[in-house]
């Protein structure tokens, strides 16, 4: 399997690092999401924030939902508690994730607030669509750091190239936030209901713009949604799929219809799933 | 300098959030009313950010050259293209239309 580089110490295993279909999902996915750092580094300077708060964003904050969230209620206006809310609504599903990579994953001693931070959508996803529990893993951390080394390189970048364009608009780039926030959301809206609830929030945010300060009309949204998500709440979540599915690439084992939905019951421990023994007490 | 301020706490926030994750009981994990409202309100905030950035100028709202983005943008993506390629269209559409003297 590994003949040519035995004397070398290591070599063997990175080799076998490599060839995991894990693994190339993982750097796959991370070159792909790490190369729009780019748009986020430049919208955010021109949104207002400076090198250091760009910065500080991917590498601490690292959600790509709620940077962009952030930066686009500053640079519509909106005070600086808005633009925090704002985010940090749109990160409440990072949690819902930390769990069921807890489960998948279940990283024990200093690996764990590691893999809080990398817990993200494409880290997620990466893992659940997995079937074995060490490839799980090795999907996890490769997405996960991957795209944390390349969104912080590519923040940069975008950022230097930002503060070089000058007026913002003559470039279009407050265009380039409108489509990235529709990009975001565009994988979310398979089926009528997520479509449904998309159109009520954008009808809602509509509504409340000539009303409220700026950066509260998102809020509003958020409210409504939270409302949708209350009363009609039935077993299984729809539109719970992470943003990008990593497993429509072509060379895929997997048929790219894993939601977290799914993966949710399997980290739920049925079956001897791969969370057996991971964190066994679910189990029952 | 207060923006720095809430840029921190949003930062601990994001990390609170995703670690709390890790840290409470698995059977929360079960509680289906939160997993559903976490997605629904993903969809709803990035919607609303999206109609907010096409059409608010402060408190007013207003058609310019940012429709003409989220057009090229819908189309994009009805293509599949990739993320990088549908912001770029955005840009691309924004400018064009501006440099054609619209908006």
């Amino acid at each position: 399997m590994c003949p040519h580089g035995a004397r070398v110490p290591g070599y063997c295993r990175w080799v076998k690092f490599f060839q995991s279909p894990a693994v190339k999902v993982g750097l796959s996915i991370s070159i792909a999401t790490g190369l729009y750092g780019v748009s986020f580094g430049a919208l955010s300077v021109t949104s207002g924030l400076d090198l250091w708060q760009t910065m500080a964003l991917s590498l601490l904050l690292f959600s790509g939902g709620s940077q962009f969230a952030f930066i686009g209620v500053i640079g519509g206006g909106g005070t600086g508690v808005a633009a925090m809310t704002a985010s940090a609504l749109l990160g409440i599903r990072n949690g819902i994730y930390g769990m069921q990579m807890n489960a998948l994953v279940s990283p024990r001693g200093w690996r764990r607030p590691l893999a809080a931070q990398v817990t993200i959508d494409e880290s997620t996803a990466t893992a659940s669509g997995q079937e074995d529990p060490g490839e799980q893993r090795r999907g996890f951390w490769t997405a996960g750091v991957g795209i944390f080394l390349l969104w912080n390189l590519f923040t940069l970048v975008g950022a230097l190239a930002g503060n070089a364009l000058g007026d913002p608009k003559q470039w279009g780039l407050d265009g380039a936030a409108v489509a990235a926030f529709l990009a975001l959301l565009w994988p979310r809206l398979k089926g009528k209901e997520p479509a449904a609830i998309a159109v009520v929030c954008a009808l809602a945010t509509l509504l409340a713009v000539p009303f409220v300060p700026s950066g509260v009309p998102i809020l509003v949204a958020a409210g409504v949604a939270a409302a949708i998500g209350w009363f009609t709440h039935k077993p299984v979540p729809a539109g719970m799929a992470p943003d990008i599915e990593p497993y429509d690439e072509p060379y895929a084992g997997h048929d790219g219809s894993h939601t977290l939905a799914e993966s949710e019951r399997r980290a739920a421990g049925q079956d001897g799933g791969p969370a057996d023994g991971a964190d066994g007490k679910e189990a029952t | 300098m207060t923006l720095w301020i809430w840029i921190l706490i949003a930062c601990a926030i994001s990390y609170l959030t995703k670690l709390a994750g890790y840290l409470v009981p698995a059977k929360w994990m079960k509680n289906q009313r939160m997993s559903r409202i976490a997605a629904t309100m993903t969809i709803g905030l990035l919607a609303s950010l999206t109609v907010v950035n096409t059409f608010s100028s402060g408190q007013q709202l207003v058609f310019d050259a940012r429709i003409g983005a989220l057009l090229a943008a819908a189309v994009a993506l009805l293509l599949r293209a990739p993320f990088l390629v549908v912001v770029i269209a955005g840009a691309a559409a924004a400018a064009l239309l501006r440099l054609a003297g619209w908006g």
